[in-house]
């Protein structure tokens, strides 16, 4: 174990720090397009069945179809980390658009009601009631995109653009499982954190009634 | 003369499919005075209500608050200058006690201090000890949920009042104490009141004025006074078939 650390143990740290850079780009280009877009689709309500289906497709793609499927796309192709970071961000983009859209739908009509008598403008009302009282749910989002991130950004090795799937790759080809488990417990271990930590996140933002 | 305050001039409210919620309904309500809108599940009333802050748009006629014609009024000045109470309160639950009172002074940019001075007040007037300020809606009863209902409506000290319903999931005998804290704070604070019930004893202990309304339309508009002696057949057969006994 220890020689195998003392082999290994640099390589699988500046995976594991690809595979978090990579995730955790995506989660911000994803969380950037899906919370505006999200509050959009509340308030544009013709458009969600359609926005919601394009992303919901998108889901349904095999991840290693969809970066084979960007690899020849001019601009992304040209290096792996870009389209890497693409695709994990349409992995991430549904359950971000889709919390965010039914976490702010499914406040309390009689508290949207009440705003509005008060005198809220559209704005306020977003950012004083249908927000805070939608976080947990949007943060839900946020915790499945980024656990299925840090899951599917494995497969980005498949084109080149590192991460922890690398080290899995290459015990796979060479029939070697520690290498397989060197890529897949880093990787599993980063899905637990995210997990853990942003449950605690949910929980504290949860509001009790 | 007392001058009006709320008027509805031939309103009627259509919904998507043609089913008429309020047909044809004029009505003045003058300044400072209390009025019931009287009537049974699906009479209208809530809706007739929901026109003065425009949370309903009827589909013809006219509702005037002040002399301002509440279509043409920028809507958001107008719900401001306008106290709702509601069943259950709907205080926000993320939020203070005290942040839930002085939502409309937030709204308006007044500074913290003001408005913290202005709702430990409004506690104090809807009976409530100055501890609650710092709680959070779930830590209180339904009793003194809707007070603090009332305190935030009036914190803005709003010229009109609209209450929908306002004692309807209480208790019986939280009822009675609020519905007496209510009147004695209308005594005190004159508003043009609009008070939403289906309860008789309620409408006459509360209100200058029973309007009785079925069907979208209003059928009978007494002065309270005048009600449980009134020859209006509607009338008359709503309190045989709710009244109960003396209201005060």
């Amino acid at each position: 174990m220890r020689e195998f650390l003392r082999q290994y143990g640099a390589q699988i740290a500046r995976l594991t720090f690809e595979h978090v850079w990579l995730t955790a780009s995506a989660m911000l280009f994803a969380a950037a397009i899906g919370l505006p877009l999200g509050i959009l689709l509340t308030r544009k309500q013709g458009l969600a069945r359609p926005v919601l289906a394009v992303a919901n497709v998108l889901q349904t793609i095999p991840s290693l179809a969809l970066f084979g499927l960007l690899l020849p796309v001019p601009f992304l192709g040209d290096r792996a980390a870009r389209l890497a970071i693409v695709a994990l961000t349409g992995y991430a983009l549904l359950p971000i658009l889709r919390n965010t859209y039914t976490g702010i739908r499914g406040v309390d009509p009689v508290l949207v009601d009440v705003s509005n008598a008060l005198g809220m403008s559209n704005l306020q009302r977003l950012l004083k009631v249908e927000l805070p009282l939608a976080a947990s749910v949007i943060l839900a989002g946020l915790r499945t995109a980024t656990v299925t991130c840090v899951g599917v950004a494995t497969i980005a090795a498949a084109v080149g653009a590192g991460g922890l799937g690398e080290l899995i790759f290459r015990g796979v080809a060479s029939v070697d499982n520690g290498l397989v488990l060197a890529g897949a417990i880093p990787a599993a271990l980063l899905a637990l954190c995210a997990d853990g930590v942003l449950g605690l996140v949910e929980k504290r933002l949860a509001v009790r009634r | 003369m007392a001058t009006q305050e709320v008027e509805f001039a031939q309103v009627s409210f259509t919904v998507e499919g043609g089913r008429q919620l309020l047909s044809d309904i004029s009505l003045t309500v003058e300044a400072g005075t209390t009025t019931a809108l009287l009537g049974r599940s699906g009479s209208g009333k809530t809706t007739l209500l929901r026109t003065v802050n425009a949370l309903v748009r009827p589909t013809s006629g006219q509702v005037l608050v002040g002399e301002q014609d509440v279509a043409e009024a920028d809507v958001i000045a107008l719900r401001r200058g306008i106290g709702y109470v509601i069943q259950e309160a709907g205080l926000f639950p993320h939020m203070s006690i005290e942040r839930n009172v002085g939502m409309a002074l937030e709204l308006a940019g007044k500074p913290k201090t003001e408005i913290a001075a202005r709702a430990a007040e409004m506690l104090r007037w809807v009976g409530l000890p100055e501890d609650v300020a710092k709680r959070q809606p779930w830590q209180l009863s339904g009793g003194q949920r809707q007070r603090v209902g009332l305190a935030r409506a009036l914190a803005s000290d709003p010229k009109v009042l609209l209450m929908d319903e306002p004692f309807g999931a209480l208790d019986p005998l939280t009822r009675a104490e609020i519905r007496a804290m209510v009147r004695g704070l209308l005594e005190v604070a004159v508003k043009t009141t609009l008070i939403v019930t289906h309860d008789l004893d309620e409408a006459l202990y509360l209100a200058d004025r029973v309007v009785l309304l079925e069907a979208g339309r209003i059928v009978a508009d007494l002065a309270a006074g005048d009600v449980l002696e009134s020859t209006n057949d509607a009338m008359r057969a709503y309190v045989a078939a709710t009244w109960r006994g003396d209201a005060a």
